[in-house]
This record gives C-alpha cells, structure tokens and sequence, in this order.
C-alpha cells in the first residue's frame, strides 16, 4: 500500500511542483543599487516574465519568493525579517547582490553581513550587481529547487556536515 | 473611550480627528526605503514626518580606510543611477588637492559619459514616477532606453552600472573603437523613446492632473533648503553648476539650462525632459569636438631624463639627480602591445593607476600599479582640504576631502543633493492630499546610497 | 568676488572673530571663533556684499588623529621596511588643521587645541562666490561640544545638523528636535568620530558579527 501512496504522492509533488516553480510571486525588497539590475531584469529587454516571475506583488502576505535586493543595514534587518515572517509558506528567499550574500565590501558599523545571519537563503545571486544574465540563472536554480520540493513546502533535510559545526 | 463623539463637539456632528497613517519603510510607491509618517485630516495631509538612513552603509567611514583609488568603486554607489557623474566629482576633487589637471581628451570622454548617465538617472526618474501614476508603458520604453544606454556605458568601461571608470588624473580607458557610430545611434533611440514618452505623457489628462499643483514649493524656500539641480530649476531659478561654475570643458559646449515657473511636479517633469534632449546635445557635441591626444594626466613634476642616463646615475649613487626625475625612453623600447594604443601616456606614475594593457603586459606596468594599490602605498597628496562641487543628476554634488599627506583620505565627505530635497519633502507634502505623496515622491528622486551613503 | 578680496571682507567685519584664513587650492577658508559663528552667518546671508543664500554643506571633521596616522612599513615583522611613495610636493602648502595639531598637545595652562572642526560651504547664487568657514570646537575636552544651530538663517540647516551631531556628537544650541537621523536610535557612540571602530557593530536583531 505504502508503495502506491508513495507513487501518488511523489507524482503529485511534481505536479504541484512543476506548477509553483512557474508561477513565482516574488516580492521584491529593494533598498540600494541592486534595484537597478533588478529593474533592468524585470523590463522587456531580459523580460524575467518567460520564466514565470513577471508579476511582483507588493505584499508580502501574496508573494512567495522574497527578493532582497541591496544592501541591509542594521536599521531596516528587523524590517525584513518583519516581511519575512509576514510571507506564507512556502516562501522561498533569494539574495541579491553580494551585499545580501555577505556584506560586500561595506564591512563597517552600519550594514549587516550577509541576510543569512537574520532570515534562511534559498539562493544567492552574487555579484555587485549580477548582471541580468546571473539574475535569470538564479532564477532557473531557484527553479530546480522548488521542482523537487515537498508538496507541503518542507524543504529537504539539509546536509549534516558535523565538521562544520561550531 | 467613546469614539463616536469628541470630547467637545456638539451632539450630532460628525466628529473630526486626525489619522496617522505610515508609508514606509519597505512600501511599492516608495522606490528606495524611507518611512514617511503622515498626520491625515481626510485626505489631506497636515503634519509629515520623515525617516531616512535606513540605506546607511557608512561610506564616510570606509572612505577613510581605503587608498585614494579605492574609494572610486565606493563612490559609483552613491547615486548607483548615475556613477559617472560621482567617479568624475570624486576624481576631480582629488585632482584639485593634487594640482594637477588632466588633458583635454580625459575631459571630453568624461563630459560624454557623464551625459550619458544623467541621461539614464532622468530616464529611471521619469520612468518610475510616471509607473507610478499608472503609464507602465512609459516605463518600459523608458527602462529601454536606457538598456541601449547601459550597453553603450558598457562597451566604454566594461560593466553596466557599477562603472569604477575615472582614475585619479585620467580615465581607466580610452573610448572604444566604433564608439562614436554606436553612440549616435543609441541617443538617436533614446530621442524616439523621448519623442514617444512625451506624446503619451505631456498631455495626458490623467497625468498632467495628478502632477500640475501638487509638491509646490517656492523659490525662496527651496534655496533656503539647500535644494540644487533640476529641482531647483522647476522653480524658475537658473542655477546649475555647468553654467556657473564650469568644471572640465563645459564653457565650451553649447547647452541650455531648462527652466519651470510654478515649481511643482509637472514642471520638474518638463525640465528633467528637456534636460535629456540637452545632455544629448552636449554628447553630440562632445563626440564631434573630440581632440585626438593622451587621456591621462601629463606630469608636472618630474623633468625628463632619458633612460640611460637615470639608469648611470643611480649606478653612482647620485640619488639626487633622480630623486625628481621621470625617465624618457626611446619610443622603440616601449612595450610590445604600445602601437596599438597610440594614446596611452605614460605620465604621473606617483598619481594614476597604469593602463591595464600596460598592468598586464609588461613589469613597469605591473610595479607602478603595485605602488599604487598595495597596502600602505598609494597616491600621497599633501595635506590640504579642498571642495569641489559638479552638477550631479540631482543638482550640485560637492566632494570635501581632507588628506593629512597619508595615502589614505583623512576625511571625505560628500555633498549628496536629494538630502536637500528630502529635508524639503515635509513642505512638498503639507497642504496635498495623501495620493499626491506618490507623484511627489516620485519627481524627488530620491537616490537610497546618496541620500544616506 | 575672488578668494582674497572674500577673505578680507570677512576680516574686515570681523576683525577679532577671524582666527586664520587661507586660500588653498584657490577656496577661500575662513576660521572663526565659535562665539563669532551666528552674528558672522546672518552677515554673509544679509549683507549685500556677501548674499551667501545657499548654505551648500555643513559638516565636521575630527581632527583627533591627524598627522599621527603612521604609514604602515610592509614586511615589518621581517624587519624589512618599505618605504611608500614619497609625498607629492606642494608649491603653496596649507597651514594646517584649523584648531591646530591635537595630537601635538598643548603647553600646560593653555587651553588645548581643538579636536573638531565644524566645516560650513556658502554659495552666493547672484554673486557666484563660495566661502568655507571653519568653527573650531572642543578645545577642553568636552564630550559633546556646543555650538550654535544655523537652522533659524537656513532650512537646510536643520537635517545637516542632525547629521553631524548623529555622526560626530557635536551638539548645536537652539536647534529644535536634534535627533539621530542616520542611525537608529539606541546606537552608542558617533560613528565618524576617530575613536569609532569601523567595524564595531550595534545590530538590532541578529549576532554580532
Ligand atoms: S551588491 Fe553592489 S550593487 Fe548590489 S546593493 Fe550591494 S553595493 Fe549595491
């Protein structure tokens, strides 16, 4: 029994996440000159639309991929996790830019290192800013991940790596 | 507490209060996060309250713990619409400590492609603003233009927004071969973009009513908050620095200086349009004007010696003879890869970053641009304060650095133009109704990395 | 006017109140006495000699360290010292920093020099001319040091004050709500002052990292 459940179950989180991966709500979080690139992509000339992510929807509570896009500073992060928590699951958050991979190189009193010290990061765009080809291929490795998703929105258990454990 | 009724309102009135209402920080009509505290009569706005620094990346800061070069990529993310303009202020401010003035072409190329990017800064203003009144299609075509732009600014420095492209006494490189044909062409689909944006904005019934008379402000308080550029024109005030204080080749170049009379949204709209036909015709005559020559900085210090003779001199441990001295060699002992880069001079070595053709391909190249860069090393001014101001997309942008003769800058400070406006936005908004804070806001341009570095 | 004539006009109306003045690089630099600051701004905005309508910039600078920055020698611990590049001369060098050189100390019983700098950029729009002037403040070792608000003369005033006061901890008498305007509230210290660490961090939520 447990055989055919599996099937069913398995075919339909493909199903369920085929359909997700191509219809992204993303809400973008804009704060610096990211921005720029992300406007670049999401205009007619790289036209992020062909993948299924034309529509950003301006509240959290619709969106299902959160974009962060520039720098964060130690003033908005509670403002972002704010909107993070605000999102239903499943929600998926992508990092924009190598300030919200790292910190960039504002490496001073003022900007937080990296997003992923205050929310979970799904992908990481680096670059200062990605180009909109990079930005299309985060896209599509944003994809990947979804597809293979729990139909629930449980993400796959993370690899244990107990040598980089502190 | 009952509701219904204020305290001393007479019974069966309707009972006026005041609503506060918060816009921001992360909000779809906010381009850029700033939190804007509205005390609410209805609709109309009465009290406003502005939060800004939520973009502070301190760049003052790592301004100081960086070489001179190293605070040029930091300056293209000040106002990241329009990076040009900042490295060109940046440069030239570090110029001015330094005495030293770069050639005619360094100038030219940096006039164009400052153009260009105040171009582009325009095209994202209007766009995003007219986007927000509902016009997306303007937008698109807008963001379109500016991609043509982008890849013009592209072909020129190698990346599309975060450019690092003036050096201290120079430009990182020389215009690209077949730049004056794609430029041409690219200004020419801007100019359709410019001619199709104004048939569907400028006299549009929705769009010019929700822009004519709202964020009204005054000559005389816009001076008074410090407000410069297009802003401060649509005032009816004839100030930009191009004109009055001409840096670089300005006083050369034929360009008028658009200006509004009512000061309100529609006229800062109609100034920043005619501006962009402007900056076209500035990089047209830019482009035609163009004198052949060396890009980077001559020395003025140093006098010539040839090769040998330095190389004997030192041999004797005459160390005075070249303390001061700048080696002159025969052209045929010049790198191999020199021919082709007929304009590459090989001047102030103490002052600006080698061509990269020259960092990569031979080891004088290498060694001065290991002097320049490494840890503790650098460009020395001497000590000294200066403040130079250029006219920036959004009005006067003012570098003050004070060097303390160490390779780094003791304290640089910019003057970043929307501040000014932003003080203003209190004024802009009281007396509008909430819906006019969209347009408003938009025609301000705020720019996150300049407002609050 | 050009910057010597500037300069002589406000030492002409101010003959005490001027310290020291200078035209580096062809700016025409003023360096008053911080009592002086009020009565000399209403003067350059009013008279018609002067008509300075734009307060362009208002900063500050520390003056703590200056001149005791050591350029650092490369293999140090090899014992092998690199000198850097040697200093681009200067045919008309500036006097130096306006509250005189901090670090040097001052001979007891003499009030010490100043430790910042207010640094104020006019614009006059009908005449084209721009003066800096210098207000050299914290010469007994105040923690925050006083001087007086512009905002009553200029609107721009008003946040370019809360900047300096939120970066450098200078305070500004007569200003009306001078508040952080750039970090949040609850941050301790003022970020640009020399003794800040660059990257000393106060986060509001997450680790200190
Ligand atoms: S990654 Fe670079 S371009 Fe993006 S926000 Fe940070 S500094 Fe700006």
């Amino acid at each position: 029994m447990s055989d055919h459940a599996g099937f069913f179950t398995s075919r339909l989180d493909e199903a369920i996440g085929w359909a997700r991966k191509f219809s992204i709500f993303q809400y973008p979080f804009v704060t610096a000159c990211c921005g720029m690139e992300y406007m670049a992509t999401a205009c007619s000339h790289y036209d992020v639309d062909r993948f299924g992510a034309g529509l950003p929807r301006f509240s959290p509570r619709q969106a299902d991929v959160l974009f962060v896009v520039g720098t964060i500073s130690h003033k908005i992060a509670p403002v972002l996790v704010r909107i993070y928590e605000q999102m239903a699951e499943p929600k998926w958050v992508v990092s924009f830019g190598v300030c919200t991979c790292t910190g960039g190189f504002y490496d001073n009193y003022a900007t937080v290192m990296g997003i992923d010290t205050i929310i979970p990061v799904d992908v990481y765009i680096p670059g200062c800013p990605p180009r909109p080809e990079y930005v299309l291929d985060g896209l599509i490795k944003l994809q990947a991940k979804i597809q293979i998703q729990h139909s629930t929105g449980q993400r796959p258990r993370p690899e244990v790596r107990p040598e980089f454990e502190r | 507490m009952d509701l219904t009724k204020t305290p001393g309102s007479p019974p069966g009135e309707p009972e006026i209060r005041e609503m506060l209402l918060n816009v921001g920080p992360a909000h779809p009509a906010m381009h850029g996060i700033i939190r804007i505290v509205t005390k609410l009569d209805g609709e109309q706005i009465v009290d406003t309250d502005v939060e800004i620094g939520y973009l502070h990346r301190g760049f003052e800061k790592m301004a100081e713990t960086v070489d001179y070069n190293g605070v040029i990529p930091y300056t293209d993310r000040l106002n990241y619409v329009s990076p040009l303009i900042n490295n060109m202020g940046y440069c030239m401010a570090v110029e001015k400590l330094l005495g030293i003035s770069v050639p005619e072409r360094c100038h030219y190329i940096r006039v164009i492609v400052s153009e260009i990017s105040r171009i582009t800064d325009h095209l994202t203003c209007v766009g995003a603003g007219a986007m927000e009144l509902g016009a997306f299609s303007v937008f698109l075509y807008m963001i379109k233009a500016r991609e043509f732009l982008w890849e013009l600014v592209e072909m020129v420095t190698g990346a599309r927004l975060t450019v690092s492209y003036c050096r201290v006494g120079g430009v990182k490189a020389d215009l690209p071969e077949g730049f004056d044909e794609r430029c041409r062409k690219a200004l020419q689909e801007t100019r359709k973009v410019l001619a199709e944006s104004d048939a569907l904005l400028t006299r549009n019934r929705i769009f010019v009513d929700r822009m004519s008379g709202t964020g009204k402000i005054s000559a005389d308080d816009a001076i008074s908050h410090g407000i410069t550029g297009p802003f401060l024109r649509s005032t009816g005030v004839e100030y930009d620095v191009r004109k009055d204080c001409p840096y670089a080749v300005y006083d050369r170049l034929q360009f008028d200086v658009p200006v509004g009379t009512r000061g309100d949204n529609y006229d800062r709209f109609l100034v920043r349009m005619e501006e962009m036909e402007q900056s076209i015709r500035i990089v047209e005559q830019a482009l035609r004007d163009l004198p052949p020559g060396p890009f980077l900085a001559h020395p003025e210090t140093g006098r010539p010696i040839p090769a040998a003779e330095m190389v004997d001199e030192g041999k004797i441990g005459n160390i005075a003879a070249i303390v001061d001295a700048r080696a002159v060699t025969d052209p045929t002992l010049e790198g191999a890869a020199k021919s082709q880069h007929p304009n590459i001079e090989a001047g102030e070595k103490r002052v600006f970053l080698p061509a990269k053709e020259d960092t990569y391909g031979n080891i004088e190249g290498l060694m001065q641009q290991f002097k320049l860069v490494m840890y503790g090393h650098g460009i020395r001014p001497p000590k000294g304060e200066v403040y130079f101001p250029v006219e920036g997309a959004n009005g006067e942008l003012g570098f003050y650095i004070v060097s303390d003769g160490t390779s780094s800058a003791y304290r640089v400070r910019v003057r970043p133009p929307c501040f000014a406006i932003m003080s203003a936005l209190p004024k802009l908004l009281i007396g509008d109704m909430i819906a006019d804070v969209t347009p408003t806001f938009g025609s301000v341009n705020m720019i996150g990395g300049e407002l609050d570095r | 006017m050009n910057a010597a004539s500037l300069i002589q006009a406000v030492k002409d109306r101010f003959p005490a109140g001027v310290k020291a003045s200078h035209s580096y690089r062809g700016d025409a630099t003023v360096i008053l006495g911080r009592e002086f600051l009020l009565e000399a701004a209403r003067m350059l905005k009013e008279d018609t000699l002067f008509q300075m309508n734009f307060l362009m910039d208002l900063t500050a600078v520390d003056f703590s360290t200056f001149g005791t920055k050591r350029s650092p020698a490369f293999f140090a611990n090899s014992g092998i010292a690199v000198s850097p590049s040697p200093e681009i001369p200067d045919a008309d060098p500036w006097p130096g920093p306006p509250g005189g050189h901090p670090s040097a100390g001052a001979a007891p019983g003499t009030p010490g020099p100043a430790r910042f700098v207010v640094v104020y950029h006019f614009f006059s729009l009908p005449l084209k001319h721009r003066l800096r002037l210098e207000i050299p403040v914290g010469e007994v070792e105040e923690a925050e040091p006083e001087v007086d608000s512009l905002s009553s003369l200029w609107a721009s005033a008003d946040w370019l004050e809360r900047e300096v006061w939120d970066m450098f901890g200078i305070r500004f008498r007569g200003h009306r709500h001078l508040k952080r305007i750039l970090m949040y509230e609850g941050f301790v210290g003022h970020p640009l002052r020399k003794d800040y660490p660059v990257n000393k961090r106060q986060p509001l939520i997450g680790p200190v990292n």
